[in-house]
């Protein structure tokens, strides 16, 4: 297949899954107990106007298909996920700032994580069967398997009476944006390092186990066995033959994992009450707050769509053999 | 651990390796010492679910002693935040973590096993038409739908498993698609055909026994998954009601244990959950690297779930003989 087709092929999927994404949303929250109408529009505080609008704009009054139509029209075309009941706010537009705060976050925890992974993996290899490998597979394993929150938990447990574990600012800071540009951004940096600590040690032992495996596969290949035979270096095999060839399944894993990342962030975000889409998420099902859930929902689904979509491109890019 | 090692294997190792002594799972058992640390980690709690709670020292229900009160004597885990005996917490939510493990992950199997046999055997556009469904439910995120579907149904202890099992499907019935694909260009089953079997003899008879080593493991890592989930889905307040070790994080969480200094009331629940993850991820591997090292089943991620893309799996994934030409 050509590179057009393939591009076309995987647009096309993409597209595909996002509108699969919004009808299950749509659908979902019709299946709700009560009347579409006290559901959408239930916001407490809302004037009857609001409601009015709302129930125009989203055609509550409505038969099913005409809803999700309307539903499709307004998100689509106006961006418009309803009004948050918590604040009769715009939905998209609190997502919007939450979203900057949450990637924010996570290319920090990746990128840490990315670092540890590799250098653990790498090492684990190059002296296979060695106490260094067994130290970075066995560590790598442990923290793969416990749960998020209880890293977290035990991150602030280990942690609190040096580092900041709440927010991502100091109140007072947050009260008088006051201040310069730098101690602000100081003061964010320090709020980050727990939460972004925490997702990194979540991440890097599945990182740490695909290096390893990937940089084994390399080391016996023959192009190693030839660079062997010349007499080269064993540093300048294992870096530039091995590793460089190795990278390849690391860089597709990194961009395939890194949406669900964002969505696997609710739990760290939760435990530092980190305020992006996983907070938003979790006080949206503590106050059913179901427009917001909805509108997060579908922000995290793209978020894995796009993040997919830029790892097959990517994937197709340093190895062009993949078209099926 | 154990490596990927480049092997020539085509289709599945079963056959690939003579069997000598016993059952396939037998010898895996048998041969790697990490499959027996494994399944002693998980049959331990296992144990310790069906009997822990006739031996829980306390109510796991009712305060019985100071809040937050270290370990000690009488409390050989502590208090929660509730005054609550964490052993007897321990003993009982490992009950509900387990039953959640377990069924979600059974309920998992039938329906990824039964849609990726259905695709893989059927072909065609039926195959075409699952494959496409398995293929959006890979993408959307597990975690959040299973949030929002959790959410609105509202928790209970069967709507969580059948959230979390009827959401893990797609790997088991993408892994059992695959080979079923291959196997039923076996000479073997090719045979069986011609002689007149029917699809359900030759399914139940030649093609179900070579999936099922497979369909175990990958079962045995969805446990992993289905424990972890439930825990997540603890946290955010839509898990099972009543204890388990989801919601012992969850209430530590709430109490402010962390900044209590009270370590006791959360790091049992997160070891158990990280020993049981470890004990099934062990089994599975093991399971799975000794059937077949090129699928890498134990590759999968633990946290999103998916398969790795590997340029020898997907075109592994993917035998397409001309079946026709027999006939």
């Amino acid at each position: 297949m050509r590179r057009t087709d393939y591009v076309i092929k995987r647009i096309f999927f993409a597209v595909m899954t996002v509108f699969v994404a919004i009808t299950i949303n749509f659908l979902l929250f019709r299946a709700l107990p009560g009347s579409a109408v006290t559901n959408f529009a239930r916001a407490p505080h809302a004037s009857p106007e609001l409601r009015a609008t709302l129930t125009h704009e989203f055609g509550l009054d409505q038969p099913l298909w005409k809803q999700y139509a309307l539903y499709l029209n307004q998100l689509v075309f106006h961006g418009n996920m309803g009004i948050s009941f918590a604040d009769n706010q715009p939905v998209t537009s609190e997502l919007a700032g939450k979203l900057k705060n949450t990637i924010g976050m996570v290319f920090v925890g990746t990128f840490l994580a990315i670092v540890i992974g590799v250098v653990t993996g790498f090492l684990a290899a190059w002296r296979r069967g060695g106490a260094v490998d067994h130290a970075s597979t066995s560590s790598a394993i442990v923290f793969y398997a416990l749960p998020t929150q209880f890293i977290g938990m035990m991150l602030i447990l280990l942690f609190a009476s040096v580092l900041p574990t709440a927010g991502m600012r100091n109140q007072v800071n947050a009260f008088f944006s006051g201040g310069s540009t730098w101690s602000n951004l100081k003061d964010i940096g320090l709020h980050m390092i727990l939460p972004a600590v925490t997702l990194a040690l979540t991440l890097f032992g599945e990182y740490t186990l695909v290096v390893r495996s990937a940089m084994l596969e390399t080391l016996g290949e023959d192009y190693v066995l030839t660079a062997r035979a010349k007499g080269l270096p064993q540093r300048r095999i294992v870096v530039s033959h091995a590793l460089r060839n190795a990278m390849l399944p690391i860089a597709t894993l990194v961009a395939l994992s890194l949406g669900f990342i964002v969505a696997g962030a609710i739990l760290v975000e939760i435990v530092f009450s980190w305020p992006g889409i996983g907070q938003a998420v979790y006080e949206a099902v503590a106050t059913r707050d179901y427009p917001m859930l909805q509108g997060a929902f579908l922000i995290l689904t793209l978020s894995v769509v796009f993040f997919n979509f830029i790892a097959d491109l990517l994937y197709f890019k340093l190895d062009p053999r993949i078209t099926e | 651990m154990k490596t990927v090692e480049p092997a020539v294997v085509e289709g599945t190792a079963l056959e690939a390796r003579p069997s000598r002594g016993g059952h396939p799972i037998v010898r895996v058992f048998r041969e790697r010492p990490s499959a027996v640390l494994g399944l002693s980690l998980v049959l331990f709690f296992v144990l310790v679910a069906i009997f822990g709670p006739a031996l829980a020292p306390y109510s796991w229900t009712q305060p019985s002693g100071a809040v937050f009160a270290p370990p000690s004597a009488q409390h050989l885990l502590g208090t929660d935040g509730s005054g609550v005996d964490v052993l007897s917490e321990m003993m009982y939510g490992g009950r509900t973590s387990l039953i959640v493990g377990f069924a979600a992950a059974l309920v998992a199997m039938i329906v990824g096993g039964g849609i990726g046999l259905l695709a893989g055997y059927s072909g065609g556009a039926t195959d075409v038409g699952l494959m496409r469904v398995t293929d959006y439910f890979l993408v959307i995120p597990d975690l959040v739908l299973m949030i929002v579907i959790a959410t609105v149904f509202g928790p209970s202890l069967s709507h969580v498993i059948l959230v979390i099992g009827l959401l893990l499907w797609t790997t088991t019935a993408r892994i059992v698609r695959a080979q079923v694909k291959s196997i039923r260009e076996r000479v073997y089953v090719r045979r069986a055909r011609s002689l007149g079997a029917s699809h359900r003899r030759i399914v139940f008879q030649h093609i179900l026994p070579q999936v099922a080593p497979l369909l175990i493991a990958t079962t045995v890592l969805t446990i992993a998954y289905a424990i972890f989930d439930e825990s997540a889905l603890a946290f955010l307040g839509v898990g099972v009601p009543g204890v388990s070790w989801g919601t012992m994080l969850e209430h530590a969480f709430e109490r402010t244990a962390m900044t209590e200094g009270a370590w006791w009331a959360f790091v049992p629940p997160g070891l158990a959950i990280g020993l049981v993850v470890i004990g099934c991820y062990l089994m599975g591997q093991a399971i799975e690297d000794a059937l077949n090292p090129r699928l890498r089943v134990a590759h999968l991620s633990i946290r999103t779930w998916r398969i790795r893309k590997a340029p020898a799996a997907t075109t592994h994934l993917d035998p397409e003989p001309d079946r026709e030409e027999a006939v």
